[in-house]
């Protein structure tokens, strides 16, 4: 027998080193940060926590169903905020999607940076934080709410948007070019076609999201079924909580449904 | 009919893909333009409806210098020169007749395309075209249901619809198989013989070329190497077009002209006025 | 000669019933009209916010980060630290959870149990886990940092179980037919296939639980978004600014870093 080396390593030393050092400095890492952010974690309260628990747990159930009639109003607000906030979305997207994609931007040294601006600006905030600073603005209310959606939905579908518009098929572009039309016909014939079912699909996508966004919003003032889930907890009304979270609970998987449905029709 | 003078495109990555091509094409007549993959054909046609814009040169079409000319001008020109594509280019969500109608974009303005109502001359000639090539049980079928043929057959449609008086026809069988091959070059051939339109033709398929077409213009590496009838074409002058490899090889694999298509995609890239 | 048409209609694309069509356009005219009907705007309200949005602005165009620094750097640390400790704590147990929610590799029970752990807590919202964890665990990072695990299991454990579920079936069979274990399959078809992705997954979910670490502060669960929430209730426009820019600044550098180390690994 002829003598093969009688043992195998899959990485090099050097690498073997490096990934061992690699995950080293994260377990340092997240000692150190588990360190930081527990500095004034209070220990007591965290040993109690089960306790606790089965404290709320008891209160919370049996759910209060007579309370039920009182959500009605407020759950059509919610329905309405997502609605009327993606459709404010949709008519603040469109034109910033258009702006921000290569191939449809006017003047794309100057719009192209300010269009992806506004959407990374919309993107990183939270629609409760728009909600936030809406409430304060305008006063607590379904206008702050539905403006809210609306400036979170800009990003999202903007995103979405443009994306969609950059990967549009060129060569039926050039042919409608090449025909002699104008640049809002082109636009119109070779470009919107292609887009339209992404653009509806985004659309009902992002109505779906709103839909679970709005449901909370009322949390800091904008109306919808959050305002009663704050009044209730301000209150230590937890079967009344229950019952909130279980029509919100009811509502989603809804919205979640209808929107499968519509994008499975379109596509 | 129409005339290119010492037309010369060359690309900003250095690659001159086309060095002072000149040759005229009197009415009525159909050219054929050959050539390996690389050597320009491509880039040719759209340099004609300026989808590339050339370097120098100059493409005179009945009398009216087409170089220079400003977006609207342009416009109006493109109108006279139609276009056929390799991959048939239909809007393909849009329906059988708004891709025939989509030819009369030029002379509409932009609300009356956008409500779909177009003059009554122009959707009678819709119907007629669509007639002629056979697909008026179609029109309102979306354009993705249809065979490769009959898409084909619709961007014929499209392209007369623009009344043209010059057909650029790029590479038109090169997505179909050989029996639709020759009924679309057939029809091509008709057409254009019934109305004296002149029409360009690029293709890569020698023996179909040497089939239906009157007059051959041979391209190697941007430069005009043969121009004569079908029956001049001979071995010799294959080998000098397509150099010393076997030249048959060249009637299965083709590419796209990479550079044109990169060079149209960064234009239109750029659709701004 | 025969003539043609001179009209043409586009004939419609879905709904081919007139009826149908009619209908619902109304529909949706009647649903607006209500919608925007139930809205009881206050005008004077909105007019009295004319000139708040208009300190806002200034506040967003002149951010204020000297005057509460400390309580801004407290709140960006708790953020930061929370965002890591519970995406390695997140992922770390959505591995077993992924590995048992994938059809292919996970017994019928076992697929059940870990698909319900998913459901749960997809279906459950980050502000509203929040809550609960707070009411249990006192105000804090560390409820903040329970409740980004619990939502980063959901989300990683789905999506790891999808790319098992999804990994190319015959390198599995050719290890099966060597006369492998379980844990040896797992180990040499499996994990050599999903762990690009699981390392990009969580890269992905780093991003997302910081811009939720933002949202969370505001029911009390620590973070940027308290400092924010406080900044706002009394009306330092200039402050909240100036966290406003701080966020997205950083949800900038989270994104293009993430996306850029994903392609590294990839």
């Amino acid at each position: 027998m002829s003598d093969f080396p009688a043992s195998w390593q899959f990485r090099s030393p050097k690498a073997r080193l490096a990934l061992w050092f690699g995950w080293l400095c994260l377990v340092a890492l997240f000692v150190w940060c588990w360190q930081v952010m527990n500095e004034r974690t209070i220990w007591m309260f965290v040993q109690d926590a089960p306790k606790q628990a089965a404290d709320i747990g008891g209160r919370m159930w049996p759910p209060r169903w007579s309370y039920l009639g009182e959500l009605m109003v407020p759950l059509w607000d919610t329905l309405n905020m997502a609605t009327l906030g993606t459709l404010l979305g949709v008519i603040l997207a469109v034109p910033v999607a258009f702006m921000a994609a290569r191939n449809t931007s006017p003047f794309p040294l100057i719009l192209r940076p300010i269009a992806l601006f506004i959407i990374v600006a919309s993107r990183s905030i939270n629609s409760l934080i728009w909600a936030l600073l809406l409430v304060a603005i305008l006063g607590p209310g379904l206008l702050a709410g539905i403006i809210a959606i609306g400036l979170r939905s800009i990003g999202f579908i903007g995103k979405l948007l443009y994306e969609g518009i950059e990967e549009t098929d060129i060569r039926q572009v050039e042919a409608i070019t090449a025909t002699g039309a104008s640049q809002a016909q082109v636009l119109n014939y070779a470009i919107v076609p292609q887009i339209l079912p992404a653009f509806w699909g985004i659309t009902v996508f992002r109505w779906d999201i709103n839909i679970r966004e709005s449901a909370i919003l009322g949390l800091v003032g904008a109306g919808g079924l959050g305002l009663k889930l704050q009044n209730s907890l301000n209150t230590l009304a937890w079967p009344q909580v229950t019952l909130i979270l279980l029509v919100i609970l009811a509502t989603v998987v809804l919205s979640e449904w209808v929107s499968a449905k519509v994008r499975a029709a379109i596509i | 009919m129409l005339e290119l003078q010492g037309l010369t495109k060359t690309y900003k990555t250095g690659d001159t893909a086309l060095s002072d091509v000149s040759f005229s094409v009197p009415k009525g007549q159909i050219v054929g333009l050959i050539g390996p993959s690389g050597a320009g054909k491509s880039t040719l046609i759209r340099c004609i409806n300026r989808l590339v814009e050339p370097t120098s040169g100059r493409i005179v079409l009945g009398g009216r210098d087409l170089t220079g000319l400003g977006v609207r001008d342009l416009r109006a020109q493109r109108r006279r020169i139609g276009m056929i594509f390799q991959e048939y280019a239909l809007v393909e969500r849009l329906s059988v007749m708004e891709n025939v109608l989509s030819g009369r974009l030029g002379y509409v303005g932009f609300w009356a395309s956008f409500t779909r109502r177009f003059p009554p001359a122009d959707i009678q000639r819709a119907y007629r075209l669509l007639d002629r090539v056979g697909l008026m049980t179609h029109a309102d079928k979306r354009a993705d249901a249809l065979s490769g043929g009959q898409r084909q057959r619709v961007g014929i449609a499209r392209a007369l619809a623009q009344e043209p008086e010059l057909l650029l026809v790029d590479e038109p069988t090169a997505s179909l198989d050989p029996k639709t091959s020759r009924q679309i070059m057939r029809l091509l051939v008709e057409i254009c013989t019934e109305s004296g339109l002149p029409a360009i033709v690029n293709i890569h398929d020698v023996p179909l070329a040497q089939q239906f077409m009157q007059r051959i213009i041979g391209l190697r590496a941007g430069q005009v190497v043969f121009d004569g009838t079908p029956a001049q074409l001979t071995e010799s002058a294959l080998t000098e077009i397509y150099g010393s490899e076997d030249w048959t090889a060249m009637r299965k694999g083709h590419e796209d002209d990479k550079d044109a298509e990169a060079d149209a995609l960064r234009r239109l890239s750029v659709l701004p006025a | 000669m025969t003539t043609y048409p001179t009209t043409w209609r586009r004939p419609p694309q879905i709904f081919t019933h007139r009826g149908w069509r009619i209908g619902l356009q109304l529909a949706a005219l009647i649903y607006l009209v209500f919608a925007i009907g139930t809205l009881e705007v206050s005008w004077a309200r909105i007019a009295e916010g004319g000139e708040r949005g208009m300190r806002f602005l200034m506040g967003f165009l002149s951010p204020d980060f000297s005057s509460r620094w400390r309580d801004i750097s407290q709140g960006l640390i708790e953020s930061l630290t929370m965002t890591l400790t519970s995406t390695v704590v997140g992922v770390a147990i959505s591995i077993p959870i992924g590995i048992g929610a994938a059809r292919n590799v996970a017994p019928a029970w076992i697929y059940a149990i870990c698909r319900s752990i998913i459901a749960i807590s997809r279906a459950l919202q980050e502000i509203i886990v929040a809550i609960f964890f707070v009411a249990m665990f006192g105000f804090g990072p560390f409820a903040g940092f329970l409740t980004l695990s619990f939502a980063t299991i959901g989300f990683i454990s789905k999506l790891l179980a999808e790319d098992i579920e999804d990994i190319d079936e015959a390198q599995a069979e050719a290890i099966r037919a060597t006369g492998a274990s379980w844990a040896q399959l797992i180990n040499y078809a499996i994990q050599p296939q999903v762990m690009p992705r699981l390392i990009g997954l969580s890269l992905y979910r780093l991003d997302i639980n910081f811009r939720e670490s933002a949202v969370i502060g505001i029911v009390g669960a620590g973070g940027i978004g308290a400092t924010l929430n406080t900044a706002i209730d009394r009306y330092e426009y200039d402050s909240a600014g100036a966290i406003l820019l701080m966020i997205i600044a950083l949800v900038m550098v989270a994104e293009y870093s993430s996306s850029y180390l994903r392609k590294f690994l990839q």
